[in-house]
């Protein structure tokens, strides 16, 4: 037994009852996503977490090791906890997102396991779309690559409010403190360039289990926070944008029985912002004005909504609004135009974008049809600087184009409001989503 | 190709990086903000958010399709599903069918709620027997110690959905209860012959769910994926949403086999080494007689189920799944043919 393996056993040993802590009325959820390049151990990570949390079970962790068995290395393989499909198992890569869920008092963790191939990159995008917080690993051994850069990129431009640099494998550097503060050095050469607001940075072996739970005996040098202590501790709730009050309509809710013969509550969800009763608003693209009547969280009455909760709007007077329409505070207003300026990632591997290509926008709920009026320029992955005279994108391409719109759409900046400031581009002949566009104001 | 300055080093760059020079204001400006909020819209709690995570899929799937139906089974997961439909669309009526592709094999108690709970709700439900399928199409039926119409569900499925022409079927798959299901999407794309193709996912960004088919194509909506098995019963029982019976402690007739214990019926295949005892039970997933496992418990309320769950130290699926205990890639193979 390896000495990883025989402090996985201990660990496991000392599991007492899994859930008696849990403080159900005030645990809050964080999503993080874990990414760096092949083989920097991001799956190792996840299991580690999960297995240091106790959040693997006895028949899941047996299923572990006989697999771990059969592939003969000896060792538990905790990737194989997320690799979800048999061509994964098969070849020993992840290729698409892994949700895994685990909690500790306080907290409700969803961790997505993205893929590490530069050719799966839309799958990571994916999964970093919807994080509070990214975990990047850094393969101690080989420093900052390729992969590490294109996925700095990707976080900080999905506006990713939080971002752990998790220098792994130190145990093969023989937890050299010289070898990390030079890659932390580095990184935060690289981070300058980018808008990454709040950036930590932490030496880890996730086999081994270094600084992900338990402070590392092996690195006395390093004083800082643990893996898990820093995701326990994260503030997320301030990371939500709750000054611009935004409602995408979702469906129009008309029961139309007698008792609620002239009912029609406009369902939704708070997209930033709040709503109070009595507001006045303005319904887009119509720029029509009204005010809340009422406000009902599934059937009850409330006082006032804020993002990201789902809602149930009605108003004074009878406006003509239906699915696809904003429904925005008075204050800050969106942007109300046909003309849209967006940094795109494109996710199609079987067609280019090209300047002058028809789309199917989606933006909120609404959909429209546009087409792409020019390609600004493409950002180098390798130092990010911006290549001019672009004539089409290919697969995972980061660039900045400019929309034209079929009729208008209201949305603010991206960086201000990722709820109302990102659309897909979706192909009008596969109905596939080829494009992840965050939108300029 | 010429090179263009480099992103964010000088301060006139309107580049799409370099926001971040001034941004930190955000998050201050928003803390002020909250404290403003009276106490009930101050702070959604967890199951608060997910939630109203999966109101906005349901909400989504309503708006998106026209014809979508809800799976409904009589388990906790769909039981889960029905309440926040009504939720989503009160004080209206949950707008589409419940529809049960019934095994012929499943818990009684689990069908009389079903007929009882799609009245309670006032919704429409629509039964179809795979019964009626294997007749019709003269299918194979597995024989033998445990055999299982799980499999063939999936035609009888298929064949519903081209009766009623559903363009989306809701479903209370949970990415928790399996490693093929952790890896797919909310809106799950399947193609004219109902099928899952792992590796050609639609991106999935944001909350901007693509539901666009073409005809003949459906779309599998997943409205509690991010939900586990511990979320699923704290939210039944902050709901204290009724549950079929044989959720809680009883005495049943079981069949002990393998260390696993099933509910003894009829048509269930038994041979020498099958030993019947009489047990206290309860059953922790509700799926076909024939391959769901009880656990041996005296937990006769929603608490005490919650804190059994709680402490518990093998996953759902290991412990009352028999037919996922068979290879590593069980689940992964049916949801390819069109399970869900």
């Amino acid at each position: 037994m390896s000495s990883a393996e025989c402090r996985m056993k201990k660990t496991y040993s000392t599991f007492c009852t899994r859930h008696s802590t849990l403080n159900f009325d005030t645990m809050d959820i964080l999503r993080f996503i874990t990414a760096g390049s092949v083989d920097d151990g991001k799956s190792t990570l996840i299991g580690r977490l999960l297995y240091d949390t106790k959040s693997i079970l006895a028949d899941q962790l047996e299923a572990v090791e006989k697999a771990s068995k059969t592939r003969g290395d000896g060792e538990i393989d905790l990737a194989l906890l997320t690799d979800g499909l048999r061509s994964e198992r098969e070849q020993g890569i992840t290729i698409d997102v892994a949700y895994k869920y685990f909690q500790t008092p306080n907290r409700k963790f969803i961790s997505i396991d993205a893929p590490g191939h530069i050719q799966y990159t839309r799958n990571m995008v994916t999964g970093a779309s919807n994080a509070d917080l990214a975990i990047i690993l850094i393969d101690a051994r080989q420093g900052v690559v390729e992969q590490t850069r294109r996925h700095s990129l990707i976080t900080s431009m999905l506006g990713i409010p939080h971002i752990v640099v998790a220098v792994n494998k130190m145990d093969l550097v023989g937890y050299s403190e010289d070898t990390f503060l030079q890659i932390a050095q580095e990184y935060q050469k690289l981070a300058d360039k980018l808008a990454i607001k709040d950036l930590k940075i932490i030496p880890v072996s996730a086999l081994a289990g270094d600084n992900i739970v338990d402070k590392s005996e092996a690195m006395p040098w390093y004083t800082g926070e643990t893996m898990l202590h820093f995701l326990e501790n994260v503030d997320v709730q301030h990371d939500l944008n709750l000054n611009d009050a935004r409602f995408s309509v979702q469906y129009v809710i008309r029961p139309q029985t007698e008792e609620l013969h002239d009912y029609r509550g406009y369902a939704g969800r708070v997209q930033s912002g709040v709503f109070r009763k009595g507001d006045t608003i303005t319904v887009f693209p119509s720029e029509q004005t009204s005010k809340i009547a009422k406000i009902e969280v599934y059937g009850q009455e409330v006082e006032e909504v804020s993002a990201p909760q789902s809602a149930t709007i009605l108003l004074e007077t009878d406006v003509d609004i239906s699915r696809g329409d904003l429904i925005s505070g008075t204050g800050n207003s969106p942007v109300l135009s046909q003309d849209v300026e967006a940094t795109i990632c494109w996710m199609d591997d079987r067609k280019e974008l090209k300047v002058g290509n028809k789309y199917t926008l989606q933006h909120g709920t609404t959909r429209v049809r546009c087409s792409v009026k020019g390609i600004e320029y493409r950002v180098d992955i390798s130092n990010y600087e911006q290549l001019e005279d672009i004539e089409s994108l290919k697969l995972n391409d980061v660039a900045k184009i400019v929309l034209r719109t079929a009729k208008p759409i209201a949305y603010d900046a991206y960086q201000t409001n990722r709820a109302n400031g990102a659309a897909i581009l979706i192909d009008e002949t596969s109905n596939v989503t080829v494009g992840a566009c965050m939108v300029e104001a | 190709m010429k090179v263009k300055k480099s992103v964010g080093y000088t301060p006139d760059n309107q580049a799409l990086f370099d926001l971040n020079v001034n941004y930190p204001i955000q998050t201050r400006y928003i803390m002020s903000n909250i404290q403003s909020l009276s106490s009930d819209a101050q702070r959604q709690d967890y199951l608060d958010q997910l939630e109203s995570e999966a109101i906005y899929i349901m909400r989504e799937v309503a708006g998106q399709f026209e014809r979508p139906a809800l799976l409904f089974s009589g388990g906790k997961d769909s039981i889960t599903l029905v309440r926040l439909a009504q939720k989503a669309f009160a004080p209206g009526k949950i707008p589409f069918p419940l529809v049960h592709i019934d095994t012929g094999h499943n818990f009684p108690e689990a069908t009389q709620y079903r007929d009882w709970m799609a009245n309670e709700v006032g919704a429409k439900l629509i039964v179809r027997q795979v019964e009626d399928t294997i007749k019709a199409k003269g299918l194979k039926e597995p024989t033998g110690k445990n055999a299982s119409r799980n499999w063939l569900q999936t035609f009888t499925l298929l064949d519903t959905i081209e009766e009623f022409e559903f363009d989306a079927c809701i479903g209370g798959a949970r990415r928790d209860e399996e490693k093929a299901r952790a890896k797919e999407r909310i809106f799950s794309f399947r193609d004219e012959f109902g099928q899952w193709d792992p590796k050609r996912q639609r991106p999935e960004l944001w909350n901007l769910f693509n539901g666009k088919i073409s005809k003949g194509e459906n779309v599998r909506c997943f409205p509690i994926s991010n939900w586990t098995e511990l979320d699923v019963w704290a939210y039944i029982e902050r709901e204290k949403i009724p549950l079929p019976s044989i959720y809680f402690s009883h005495q049943r007739e079981m069949i002990l086999r393998d260390g696993n214990l099933l509910a003894n019926a009829d048509f269930i295949y038994k041979d020498d080494s099958d030993v019947i005892v009489n047990k206290t039970v309860r059953f922790r997933t509700v799926g076909d007689m024939t391959c769901t496992a009880a656990v041996e418990s005296e937990a006769s309320t929603i608490e005490q189920v919650v804190a059994e769950i709680k402490a518990t130290r093998i996953s759902e699926r290991g412990e009352t799944r028999i037919d996922d205990q068979q290879t590593e890639a069980a689940m992964e193979d049916r949801k390819k043919g069109g399970y869900f």
